[in-house]
């Protein structure tokens, strides 16, 4: 017997997934529930059970940022830290907690009990400030709430024993159209897809011009037909839950009260392309929602809407399976959550070959939108003619909008493509707007003057997110805030992303410190060249996006910002020579040194 | 028709090894060509002690004390044009390996607890410039126009570097004299 007390809990948790390396992401975030973090011996045993290298095994659990290699405290808390967040008061509830519980930031309390930090968009921008407890969400955070977690950690209360409506999401829509509207019962669409047969199906989702809502716009139709021509016939279907871009939360509604057209475009898709299996890859910010979702493909097995000869169609096998993302904004991008599907690090594959012909461990495999997923429901339901009879030309159908910042009215907004984004601002209740960032940091900001353009793929695209800036902000501030999301978010794989957003947050911390320079809008526009040419995948290019067009849209809020100086130094001169004046008692004038450069005679 | 005025070029070593320097030597007879188009300011070739109104100005070496401070403002102040030359102007280069260590912990190794001194005082004297806590490249300290990397930079890179600046050209150094192996 080993006297390693992991070996069991490795052994368990190797058990229970087969022992297949495909689910080493999943291991690990299981086996970190026992301890809240993963010791080396935890790694070693499982790298021995999997014979996989150890440093594979590592190189996955330094990837995922709710994945820790190092003691974080029995209580790990994270606050939300995206802009709209901040603008909800976050820093100074995150300040209040750690006063409280007498912490600094980042750091564990000496007795191993609590730790505060911060992490990236939580997708509760509707219902801030938010925060991740041991990877559970907490949202409608104020100071009394604050001080009742200080209290329940304090008394080392189980998480089970927090009030329960705490972990609940408010839906919070605003707005209904085709699809929140839907009155469809679990199964109507699927039958009704069914009766069309496979071919018959697939061309209605071609006339239906259905776009992937994810952000890219992909038709669905030739997706699909990719990957059922695809010679291998081991097809697969992945619904991309992992809604990271800071701001977005409608695919959290829909996971939260439409499960059902969720998991029913899943199989329609299976239905179009003859897949067998199915992987909802749910982000871990939403694991709250993991046992509603589990609850809802069991009843669907019962009801034979899963499983064996679906509907009764002989043939017609698909099941699905929850795996759960691990705090990562690039397992967003398809490859990259292909990678993680595999139990591996998420940097992003080199394309061709598509994921349709060469996916999920090399099978034919097709990447929709959680939202995607579920308006294929209203095709089966209403036709394809129906469906792209809303929309704009090359927009059909409806769009979700996730609409938070500074309005009366925040949540998700359902609207048929072609809206203006004015009409969407008199819809929330949001008047003296300053500016707004559609599709999230990665995104674009729209000054006063573009309101009238509309949100549709052929003008503003979007995956969803609207944020909502009043006058009283500082778009520089915005902007600064999404950069350091990507220096953060940055999967490191490629050099130029890697270095490159760094630097640009770096440029931005000098400016924020009013050391900038005109030289530093040089270099900002020298890095966003950089990233747009040389990244591997779309984290790195969209990156200085927020930073390109607050200087041409809020310049003034930059300029700012800057010194009346050709060039200042972002350290400080004379302090760097503290440390020698105090080692040599020297303070004579040639011991200091101006932070700028006399103007020459 | 009559040659064109000859450009001023300085050029200097701050926490460098003259590497650059004796790279810059190495362009052979090319040394003839650049003579009759340029004329040296400041320079450890000249010996000037300070840097007038110039067109172009090569850095070598890092930002380690207040000197290198001062005459690298000098240079900004005086060159049109300014370049950041070889490894340790780009990055810091060898030098800046001492960055992880504190400087009043090296200077007290060196001048205090060193067997054999018998000062065993760290040196005061105003003449003598004082270290920065960290070495930095020169980039941090003032604006550069262009950066030729290299430990050190071949002679052919610098005289193909040089040649496209006395041009007119954007200087364009291709990968093949740029890689090191």
């Amino acid at each position: 017997m080993s006297q390693d007390p992991w070996a069991s809990a490795v052994a368990d948790t190797v058990g229970e997934f087969a022992a297949r390396p495909e689910y080493l992401l999943q291991m690990l975030i299981r086996l970190q529930e026992a301890e809240n973090w993963l010791p080396p011996e935890a790694l070693t045993a499982l790298a021995a059970a999997l014979g996989l290298p150890r440093a594979r095994v590592e190189g996955v659990a330094g990837f995922y940022s709710f994945l820790h290699t190092r003691p974080v405290g029995r209580y790990r808390l994270l606050f939300s830290d995206n802009i709209i967040d901040r603008m909800l008061g976050s820093q100074a509830l995150m300040a209040r907690l750690c006063h409280t519980l007498w912490l600094a930031p980042g750091q564990v309390s000496e007795d191993g009990l609590v730790s505060v930090d911060v992490t990236s968009c939580t997708g509760l921008g509707d219902q801030g400030p938010a925060l991740l407890v041991n990877g559970r969400a907490i949202a409608r955070l104020d100071e009394a709430r604050i001080d009742r977690i200080a209290e329940l950690i304090r008394e080392q209360q189980p998480l089970d024993a927090w009030p329960a409506d705490w972990f609940r999401f408010d839906d919070n829509i605003q707005r209904r159209d085709a699809l929140l509207a839907c009155p469809a019962q679990p199964g109507d669409a699927l039958q009704a897809a069914l009766a069309m047969g496979r071919v018959g199906w697939l061309a209605q989702v071609h006339a239906s011009r259905l776009r992937g809502r994810g952000g890219a716009g992909f038709t669905t139709a030739v997706k699909w037909q990719a990957c059922r021509d695809a010679p291998n016939p081991d097809k697969v279907v992945v619904c991309n839950a992992d809604e990271g871009e800071p701001g977005t939360f409608k695919d959290r509604v829909l996971l939260n009260s439409h499960a059902d057209l969720v998991v029913e475009g899943m199989t329609l898709a299976a239905w179009a392309v003859g897949a067998r299996r199915g992987f909802l890859y749910l982000r871990g910010e939403y694991r709250n929602l993991r046992p509603a979702l589990e609850a809802v493909l069991a009843r669907r097995r019962t009801a034979g809407w899963l499983g064996a000869a679906i509907g009764g169609v002989a043939g017609f096998d698909f099941d699905i399976e929850i795996h759960l993302g691990a705090g990562a904004y690039v397992c967003g991008e398809e490859t990259a959550l292909l990678e993680s599907l595999e139990g591996k690090r998420g940097t992003p594959r080199i394309r061709p070959p598509f994921p349709v012909t060469h996916g999920y461990l090399g099978r034919p495999t097709v990447v929709n939108n959680v939202e995607t997923l579920a308006k294929c429901c209203l095709i089966a339901l209403q036709g394809g003619a129906a469906f792209a009879a809303t929309g704009t030309p090359q927009s059909a159908g409806t769009k979700l909008l996730s609409v938070s910042g500074d309005c009366a009215r925040p949540g998700v907004y359902e609207f048929p493509f072609g809206v203006t984004v004015r009409q969407v601002l008199d819809a929330c209740g949001a008047d003296d707007t300053l500016a707004v960032q559609v599709g999230g940091a990665a995104g674009i900001t729209l000054a006063p003057y573009e309101f009238d353009r509309r949100i549709a793929f052929e003008d503003v695209p979007t995956a969803g997110a609207f944020m909502v800036f009043d006058n009283t902000r500082d778009m520089f501030e915005v902007a600064h805030n999404f950069v350091h999301f990507f220096a953060h978010e940055s999967c490191g794989f490629c050099t130029p992303c890697r270095v490159g957003t760094a630097m640009l947050a770096d440029t931005l911390d000098k400016l924020a410190e009013g050391k900038g320079s005109a030289v530093d809008l040089i270099e900002i526009e020298d890095l966003d060249r950089l990233l747009k040419q040389a990244s591997h995948c779309g984290l790195g290019s969209a990156a200085p996006n927020p930073v390109m067009d607050g200087l041409q849209k809020f310049r003034p809020a930059y300029e700012r910002h800057l010194m009346h100086a050709d060039f200042a130094p972002a350290f400080d001169l004379d302090g760097a020579l503290r440390r020698a004046r105090q080692i040599t008692g020297r303070d004579d004038a040639a011991a200091h040194l101006p932070q700028h450069q006399e103007p020459q005679p | 028709m009559s040659a064109p005025p000859k450009l001023r070029i300085a050029t200097v070593s701050l926490a460098g090894c003259f590497g650059c320097h004796m790279s810059l030597l190495d362009i052979d007879e090319h040394v003839f060509d650049l003579l009759q188009r340029v004329e040296l300011d400041r320079s450890p070739l000249t010996d000037l002690k300070h840097c007038g109104p110039c067109d172009i100005g090569l850095v070598e070496g890092g930002v380690c004390n207040s000197e290198n401070v001062h005459v690298l403002r000098e240079f900004r102040a005086q060159c049109k044009t300014l370049v950041a030359l070889g490894a340790c102007a780009i990055n810091g280069g060898l030098p800046a390996q001492r960055n992880h260590l504190d400087v009043g912990r090296c200077l007290s190794a060196v001048f205090q607890s060193r067997p054999g001194m018998d000062t065993a005082e760290v040196p005061d004297d105003p003449e003598l410039p004082l270290p920065l806590d960290k070495v930095h490249p020169i980039h941090e300290v003032v604006r550069v126009d262009y950066f030729l990397p290299g430990c050190p930079p071949s002679g052919e890179a610098i005289w193909q570097f040089l040649s496209d600046l006395l041009a007119g050209r954007t200087p364009r150094v291709a990968y093949p004299i740029l890689h090191f192996d």
